[in-house]
């Protein structure tokens, strides 16, 4: 008897609401949200990324902002320190070193992101070729391995070497550099491209996608680009400043562009003779702003890094 | 069987670099006397193309070149009328030889010691402290760096000379500002391998042992942690040979990379064939031993010729 009246009053049945509590309560989230949020709580890939917007918008902006041009010279008005008139000084020539400074962040980004966007295309195609047939029959195996037999000559072959073989022999400008800078540059995207494909053609998703028929450039590009997306972002983060980098290197070697355009490493260059002399700032703007170009690349790069792959801890 | 492989794909590699490389240098339109044309006589013009046999067909001067290269003779050098490319190299090689290394020296056990004490101090004011040098070695080129460290340790405290080449003080701020970038990324490689290997359980097996700290560190944790560093050597040895060109400018050194740089600024063809050939010997003979080493480091890595 007992028994039966605790039942009536201790147990009554469940609200219909509430028998529905495995459901998953958070709301969905698309990855490339989760990502952006997990790159805004990341203080340093966060700063990184304000750093650029601000490279980008004075690049843009920058060299409007005086009344000077880059290549405007007035030779009284030469080697004055940084002042009201000259925010960031002159150079020998008289020439302003702001509109200068911005300019050359122009080029360099340019080159950095063209040089960086055709590894992207060259690489994405071989690499995803060679991906793709690997494994399928013996013609399949044949294109894999020839390919990488490419790729592998090319990448023992020293990178910044064939860029001024190339250099040397090219006209000098601006798409020279761009060229010469992807003529290899593409090979470490190609790697990576052909290791991801391996890697996600292998999972269950395509092996049914393949068993229920779906077209090779379906699973190609529903099933393998979003998913290598991720990583592909992240290594453009760090070739873009490679390319940067390679052509600063290559400015102060004096195979870069040609004066009266300026770059960071042009500037860099002809502030070598001067730096025992005290003009300091000849040599300080362009450097600092190539560090901290490198130094925002590299942070927001490794914040991406964390944030599109879940499995890549770094600690 | 492994290593046959290895040094007929070495030889093929060297091949191509070297058929490219002819093949670019005399894509040029002209030749290297075009600018002399007007100063000198047609006659003169001509003993001196057939000096260097450029008024052979293009096929038969490459047959010569490689014959050449075969014998280890890289040839003469257009703009030095006394030294050829080979006493060019062996010129230039000592002073460089002995920059790269100490800058590999440096790179080696300064970034594997800072990565070390960052991972055993791992999310300590020590580990942020060994990270924000990292980076900002990675961040500040060496041609930036180097004036900079003349600027201060030279010229401001004068406690080094500030270029050129003679006694063992002159070699310091160069080595240290090539030695910079590289320095950076193998700290953090080894941080991050370094972390990796701590948390293995036969870290934890040495240690209920009754093994002492610095002997679990040594023993277990860097002979596992060393591979990653290891598998980033042939991208070191290539960063240090081109980041001699500019070290060795601004520095002025007499060595293989200003030469380098000379002959690009001469367009003096010759040369810059010879040493590209060089520094890509030299390099891929570097990538091979790398490989070598691996399997003394860690037995378990089997060495086959399809590298992924």
């Amino acid at each position: 008897m007992l028994e039966k009246a605790s039942q009536d009053t201790l147990f009554r049945p469940l609200q219909k609401d509430r028998m529905r509590n495995d459901d998953i309560k958070r709301p969905s989230v698309s990855q490339a949200k989760e990502s952006i949020r997990r790159v805004v709580k990341n203080k340093l890939a966060l700063t990184g990324a304000i750093i650029l917007l601000f490279i980008l918008i004075f690049a843009l902006f920058g060299p409007k902002m005086v009344p000077y041009s880059y290549s405007d010279q007035s030779l009284a008005d030469g080697n004055l320190p940084p002042g009201a008139k000259h925010w960031f000084g002159t150079d020998d020539l008289g020439r302003d070193m702001w509109a200068r400074t911005w300019y050359g962040a122009r080029i360099s980004l340019t080159i950095g992101v063209a040089a960086a966007l055709i590894d992207l295309v060259i690489g994405l195609l071989v690499g995803g070729i060679s991906g793709y047939m690997a494994g399928r029959g013996r013609i399949g195996d044949r294109v894999d391995s020839l390919l990488m037999r490419l790729v592998e000559i090319l990448y023992s072959i020293p990178y910044l070497l064939v860029v001024i073989l190339l250099l040397v022999v090219m006209k000098p400008g601006l798409w020279t550099i761009i060229i010469a800078l992807s003529i290899t540059g593409w090979v470490s995207m190609a790697r990576v491209v052909r290791g991801q494909i391996l890697q996600i053609k292998q999972q269950e998703f395509v092996s049914a996608a393949q068993k229920l028929g779906t077209s090779h450039s379906t699973i190609i590009f529903n099933h393998l680009f979003p998913n290598m997306l991720g990583i592909i972002i992240v290594n453009l983060t760090f070739t873009i400043p490679q390319a940067i980098f390679a052509e600063a290197f290559l400015s102060f070697i004096g195979l870069g562009v040609q004066a009266p355009i300026a770059s960071w490493g042009t500037m860099a260059n002809d502030a070598l003779g001067v730096i025992l002399s005290g003009q300091w700032w000849r040599l300080f703007f362009p450097g600092f702003l190539i560090s901290l170009t490198m130094f925002a690349f590299n942070v927001f790069g490794d914040g991406l890094q964390d944030a599109l792959d879940p499995h890549h801890t770094k600690d | 069987m492994y290593i046959v492989k290895r040094l007929l794909t070495m030889l093929l590699t060297i091949w191509v670099i070297t058929t490219l490389t002819f093949v670019v240098m005399h894509a040029i339109p002209g030749d290297p006397f075009a600018s002399d044309s007007d100063v000198l006589p047609e006659e003169v013009l001509n003993n001196m193309r057939a000096k260097f046999n450029l008024d052979q067909p293009l096929p038969v001067q490459y047959v010569l070149y490689l014959k050449n290269l075969a014998s280890f003779d890289l040839g003469p050098s257009i703009e030095s009328e006394t030294r050829d490319v080979n006493t060019l190299i062996a010129e230039g090689l000592p002073a460089s030889a002995l920059l790269g290394f100490q800058a590999l020296v440096i790179a080696i056990v300064f970034g594997m010691a800072l990565g070390i004490i960052a991972s055993l101090f791992h999310n300590r004011t020590i580990d942020y402290g060994a990270m924000a040098v990292a980076i900002l070695g990675i961040s500040i080129p060496s041609f930036i760096l180097a004036p900079l460290l003349i600027k201060f340790f030279a010229v401001k405290w004068g406690m080094l000379p500030v270029a050129s080449w003679g006694t063992w003080q002159h070699t310091i701020l160069p080595s240290v500002a090539l030695a910079a970038g590289p320095l950076a990324i193998i700290a953090r490689f080894t941080r991050s391998s370094m972390l990796e290997v701590l948390k293995q359980n036969y870290m934890k097996t040495a240690d209920a042992k009754g093994l002492g700290t610095a002997g679990i560190i040594v023993k277990h944790g860097i002979r596992n942690a060393v591979i990653p560093v290891i598998s980033f050597m042939g991208p070191l040895v290539a960063h240090l040979l081109t980041g001699t060109f500019v070290i060795e400018k601004i520095f002025a050194i007499p060595g293989l990379g200003k030469y380098f740089v000379d002959s690009i600024f001469n367009r003096d063809y010759p040369v810059i064939l010879g040493t590209t050939i060089f520094f890509s010997v030299v390099l891929i003979v570097t990538l091979f031993l790398i490989d070598l080493s691996y399997r003394l480091i860690d037995p378990r890595i089997k060495l086959t010729s399809r590298g992924d």
